[in-house]
């Protein structure tokens, strides 16, 4: 038989540039093949840190990202009504003329006035900076309404949570627990760890409403009740303390389990850690029986021994939570039906952790050095991990959820151990370590420090003089004392109802507000087109930044048309979101593999020019001109500290030095050769117990990520908490409005609690909860745009379980309608077998606004595409007391758009999703008909 | 009408785990990457940005639900694209010869210059594997990335298909399943892997390495010892803690 001749060594391509992938926030390295200089082929990179070679659905999709006809092409100044789309092209000259007539004299008289909020930006350190040197107090990116829960509940617990903050002990875990997780965050990690640990044939535990995903290959499936995580891990924090099976010397050497805590209920330090002159934190020494200091060395604390004082006495946090979590409110047979979890079932699963932990025990021959100056031989295993995001944080009982779950793990003693979860530098770090919010104005003038921050009691909350907030998005008020990201959420509602203030420009980068990325969507339209009595719009001036022609541009008065990531210059940087890894610390770079071929400018860099033209001191020479010539200038020449610049890598005269390092003119160029990143990893034995292991704390001081060594205990018993419950109580100067304190002394427990949030909700009336997940292959709403990934995910229809399509008289395909206390929304449904059965969900951010995203008007995403937004409102349903309560966290703020409750009705069979959104003029018009696409010859 | 070898040298083919496929269709969009700029006519899209979108892709994901006569119900994600088949009914069936079965490793290809479009080898195929691109009018299939596997201008660890090379949680294999010893016939041994409908006879090369049992932790009565109660009342607990303290 004569087979063909064929070509087996084709010519790959003419080069491979290697830079970090932007399709969503994972951040692999990828290596892009060019081939007549245009993008052929684009794979993982092998060497990289985070993805190691693999790449998802979205990265190797980047080529018709970079093409998408989506693609704004020039500056643009609205010229009919807002919402209208129309709009005329303007040179950049004048865009930026704009928008300095408008900023300028915003910053002379009142910087407030500027709300800067970024959306899913990748360069935080860098905008923070920018907005510091404009002096608002208004600024955050989008952590409020993702998952600051996660981000905060970890921090002050244990100084870093999970995905950028650390991530199991993949080599040794031999037990890995998952809550919550949607099927992306940390996106090619979390797969590649769970493939290989179940090759080693460890077990996988999901636990999640929805069994997708990670939760399809998980061993064992847990269709918890939505909101009931808390009280589940709670109900195992009891079983575990009550049958002993905790990691007592853990507890006591590492954690403020030992610490004294005031037990005096007429005392204004009731409930607060005694402390000695210097502020450390007070324990008994089971050596000597006396009070010292936690950190002396030879001292063993004691987790049990009391201690009285000048007539107050003191017991240690083990006491509290002892009394608290051994209470029958927390036995599984109490929370079962809640949880939706029978009783057995939540014993065998604390079982199992305690089996695992305690008897699958092993060590590692690593010797290591405490912070007490104690020689240890072998580093303890305990093989129980967790990884857990928003499912379980975006929800208003979800800070506490979240620190339930950190308390489970640290009485297992499995944080920082072989085979459990640990830290990625640049963490930990504790919660004392980061800044506090800072809200300083001088007109004119920076602002007098970071913006964001953590507060460790009422003299930290960002209120003015007269009490009132001083952020427009009333972040670290009484309303949410701990809101450590922002409430991106809050700002456009509180601008249009002048509470707490009027604003006068905002200005937003990637931030789909108008649409996916605001709760209450028609809502937001609404105050974004609304007009004053004389006919000037209340929100007067908004300037949005974007690469692609989002929903959010036709509400928009001047729009900065952005670079796709292949064309600018980026850095992931260690100030910023790092991508390092437990066992090393890793930044990396964007850099044009491609020069753009429209008259478009990177965000980053087009910052750097106008806050030259603002004269911000940050962007400004001493003669006054561009400090900055661009954001990779920025990347290679800003310092945060003698030093310490976004990258670490490469630093120094000559590029040998990592972590602290003068300034490095070739420093990209080094960064382009090592393939786009860098990484410096931990020296054996610094890399396990890092907050109190001497070898890492020292390594860490070295790379510049300390400057002193911070050796830390965990707080089981978040004391600032409790300095909020006892201003609430009475206590204090700084006093909470009277209508918050009993909220604020029933959710700040500085021991984790539960409390339900469905009366809130009134899910009486409205018993199912209605949830969203976003695909793997698919980001917020840019997939859509994707002619590959498009074909993965064009529509989303509502799964509901069986029992509900039973009762409710529904086949695949019917329509039903859903209705919340907010709204009601009448989309197709499909049936789902591996689903709790009080739980409808559909996929996130499909559903498109006709017009937006260069897709044509009858895109099946633009017709039965919906999104679950117009029934989530981003204030509670009103109580009748006149006052504005925010859909978000008591604690931090976070959005709880996972609260949302409605009712199912069947429908008649539509056309159109509903409610049907008029079509937006596009500005870069639609989309070919036909791909067949092929670069090379 | 085409004739298969009597035998080939190699089997190559692959392995796919369904116990760790999250259903990601990484793989899916690597594959259409490489396979719209390599091998033969690119991989078209119709209606691209509009209503009806629909491409060729040569590997598709496609989910089941799976309900157990006990317990929950469960999803499992399954990857499909041409198994290579021993008997390849797409081959024999092809008038023009252009469908073909390679002798040294048993890749099945379609010749393009050779195929005009007739669509027979499609509606042979038991598994729906193969797809006619609607720009260029000719057969689509798998190559198992045969211009990457031999690609001397790849380094020699990404000369794989590109699917197992992307795929983020190691769901998926490559090799030579002839050979005994190799790792791809050592994973299918131990993990009981499977014909894809066997009852057709196609003896296809690739396997299927079944899902492992789910939702089988044990009952609590085996577990109960390990939550063996230290007392019943909270007094009791701190008696306990005094003397679990001292024995640190």
């Amino acid at each position: 038989m004569n087979q063909p001749v064929i070509d087996l060594s084709p010519k790959v391509s003419d080069e491979v540039r290697k830079t970090t992938c932007y399709m969503c926030a994972c951040r692999c390295g990828i290596n892009v093949h060019l081939k007549d200089g245009k993008v052929a082929y684009i794979e993982g990179n092998k060497d990289h840190p985070v993805n190691q070679g693999v790449l998802c659905a979205k990265g190797s999709a980047g080529i018709m990202q970079v093409n998408a006809p989506s693609r704004l092409r020039k500056p643009l100044k609205r010229v009919g009504e807002r919402g209208s789309g129309e709009f005329e092209e303007i040179e950049w000259d004048e865009a930026l003329k704009i928008a300095t007539d408008w900023l300028e004299p915003v910053r002379r008289k009142d910087p407030s006035k500027l709300a800067f909020f970024t959306g899913r930006d990748q360069s935080q350190s860098f905008t923070s900076f920018w907005a510091q040197n404009f002096g608002t107090p208004n600024y955050a990116a989008h952590g409020g309404f993702c998952s600051v829960n996660m981000a905060a509940a970890g921090i002050y617990t244990m100084g870093g949570a999970f995905w950028e903050f650390g991530q199991p002990d993949w080599d040794h875990t031999k037990l890995f627990m998952l809550f919550g997780v949607a099927e992306d965050h940390d996106s090619n990690p979390i797969k590649m760890g769970i493939g290989k640990i179940k090759k080693r044939g460890a077990r996988v535990i999901g636990v999640n409403p929805i069994r997708t995903g990670y939760n399809a290959v998980a061993d064992d499936w847990v269709g918890i009740t939505p909101g009931t995580d808390g009280l589940f891990i709670l109900a195992m924090v009891h079983c575990l303390m009550k049958a002993g099976k905790i990691d007592l010397n853990y507890l006591a050497q590492y954690t403020n389990a030992p610490v004294l805590v005031n037990e005096d209920e007429k005392s204004p330090e009731y409930g607060l850690l005694m402390r000695d002159e210097n502020g450390k934190e007070l324990v008994i020494d089971r050596v000597t029986g006396k009070l010292t200091p936690f950190d002396q060395p030879g001292v063993r604390p004691d987790l049990s021994a009391t201690h009285r004082e000048a007539g107050v006495t003191h017991r240690p946090v083990f006491h509290k939570m002892a009394d608290m979590y051994l209470s029958d409110d927390y036995a599984p047979e109490n929370v079962a039906d809640r949880c939706g979890i029978p009783a057995k079932r939540i014993r065998a699963i604390a079982a199992e952790l305690a089996r695992v932990a305690f008897e699958e025990s092993f060590e590692l021959d690593h010797s290591w050095t405490d912070f007490r100056g104690e020689k240890h031989d072998k580093m303890i295993g305990r093989p129980v991990s967790f990884h857990a995001m928003r499912g379980i944080s975006a929800h208003a009982n979800g800070f506490q959820t979240c620190r339930a779950l950190h308390t489970l793990q640290i009485i297992l003693g499995t944080v920082e151990v072989p085979g459990g979860f640990r830290f990625k530098p640049p963490y930990p770090k504790p919660a004392t370590a980061h800044p506090k919010p800072h809200v300083g104005m001088t007109p004119g003038g920076p602002l007098n420090g970071p913006h964001l921050g953590f507060t460790h009691g009422p003299e930290d909350l960002a209120l003015l003089e007269d009490g009132t907030p001083a952020r427009i998005d009333k972040a670290f008020t009484w309303e949410n004392p701990m809101s450590s990201h922002g409430l991106m959420h809050m700002v456009i509602s509180n601008a249009w109802a002048g509470d707490p203030y009027k604003i006068d420009v905002l200005f937003m980068y990637m931030a789909n507000m108008s649409w996916n990325s605001s709760m209450n969507t028609r809502g937001v339209i609404d105050m974004l087109t609304d007009k004053d009595e004389s006919g000037e719009y209340i929100i007067p001036k908004i300037i949005y930044s974007d690469a692609y022609s989002s929903e959010m541009v036709a509400y928009s008065d001047l729009i900065l048309p952005d670079t796709t990531y292949l064309e600018r210059h980026d850095c992931i940087s260690l100030l910023d979101r790092p991508i390092c890894e437990a066992d090393a610390a890793a930044d990396a770079i964007r850099w044009p593999v491609i020069e753009p071929d429209r008259d478009v400018r990177g965000f980053q860099s087009m910052l750097c020019d106008l806050g030259a033209r603002l004269k911000l001191p940050g962007f400004t020479n001493e003669d006054g001109s561009q400090k900055y010539a661009d954001y990779g200038d920025y990347i290679v020449n800003h310092e945060r500290r003698p030093g310490i610049g976004p990258l670490a890598g490469f630093r120094g005269a000559n590029g040998d030095k990592s972590g602290r390092g003068e300034v490095n003119p070739h420093q990209l160029e080094q960064y382009i050769e090592n393939g786009g990143f860098f990484v410096e990893h931990i020296p054996e034995g610094s890399n396990y117990y890092k907050p109190w292991n001497t070898a890492y704390q020292d390594w860490a001081v070295e790379m510049g990520l300390y400057d002193k060594p911070m050796p830390y205990l965990f707080s089981l018993y978040v004391e600032p908490m409790r300095k909020f419950q006892l201003a609430a109580e009475g206590h204090g100067d700084r006093q909470p409005p009277d209508h918050l304190r009993q909220r604020i002394i029933d959710t700040m427990s500085p021991l984790p609690v539960w409390y339900s949030c469905e009366e809130e909700n009134r899910a009486s009336e409205f018993p199912v909860t209605a949830l969203t997940q976003r695909p793997m292959a698919m980001y917020h709403s840019w997939g859509s745009q994707n002619a590959w990934l498009r074909q993965l995910h064009g529509h989303n229809p509502l799964y509901l379980p069986t029992k509900l399509m039973r009762e409710n008289d529904l086949s695949d395909g019917d329509w039903a309608t859903v209705t919340s206390p907010h709204g009601e929304i009448t989309v197709p449904v499909l049936e789902m077998a591996a689903l709790n059965e009080n739980t409808v969900w559909t996929w996130n951010a499909i559903g498109k606004r006709k017009g937006a995203w260069a897709l044509e008007e009858n895109a099946p995403e633009a017709t039965r595409g919906f999104l679950l937004n117009h029934l989530i409102h981003e204030l509670l349903p009103p109580k009748g007391d006149g006052l504005r309560w925010a859909n978000s966290d008591p604690v931090t703020g976070q959005a709880a758009w996972f609260d949302l409750k409605v009712r199912i009705t069947k429908a008649a069979t539509a056309d159109e999703a509903q409610p049907e959104f008029a079509p937006i003029r596009s500005p870069v018009g639609t989309g070919p008909k036909n791909l067949t696409w092929k670069v090379g010859k | 009408m085409t004739s298969l070898p009597t035998s080939t040298d190699r089997k190559l083919g692959l392995v796919i785990d369904l116990d760790t496929c999250v259903g990601c269709h990484a793989c899916v969009i690597s594959c259409k990457g490489w396979n719209t700029e390599n091998y033969g006519a690119p991989l078209s899209d119709q209606n691209a940005y509009g209503a009806d979108n629909s491409g060729t892709f040569l590997n598709r994901v496609h989910s089941y639900e799976v309900q157990p006569e006990e317990g929950a119900a469960q999803l499992i994600h399954f990857p499909k694209s041409c198994l290579h088949c021993e008997d390849a009914p797409c081959v024999t069936v092809c008038p023009t010869g252009a469908s073909y079965k390679r002798v040294e490793d048993g890749i099945v290809l379609v010749n393009e210059s050779d195929c005009i479009g007739c669509g027979l080898c499609a509606w042979a195929c038991p598994y729906g594997a193969r797809e006619l691109d609607q720009a260029e009018g000719v057969m689509k299939k798998c190559t198992l990335c045969v211009d990457r596997i031999y690609n001397e201008n790849l380094p020699e660890e990404d000369r794989q298909p590109a699917c197992v090379r992307t795929c983020p949680s190691n769901a998926r294999h490559f090799g030579d399943l002839s050979d005994p010893d190799s790792d791809v016939s050592k994973l299918v041994a131990a993990r009981g892997g499977m014909d894809l409908m066997p009852e057709q006879g196609t003896r296809p090369v690739n396997k299927y390495l079944p899902p492992r049992p789910k939702d089988a932790m044990p009952e609590f009565d085996v577990l109960a010892p390990f939550l063996e109660p230290v007392a019943e009342e909270p007094k009791g607990f701190l008696g306990w803690l005094d003397k679990a303290l001292e024995k640190i």
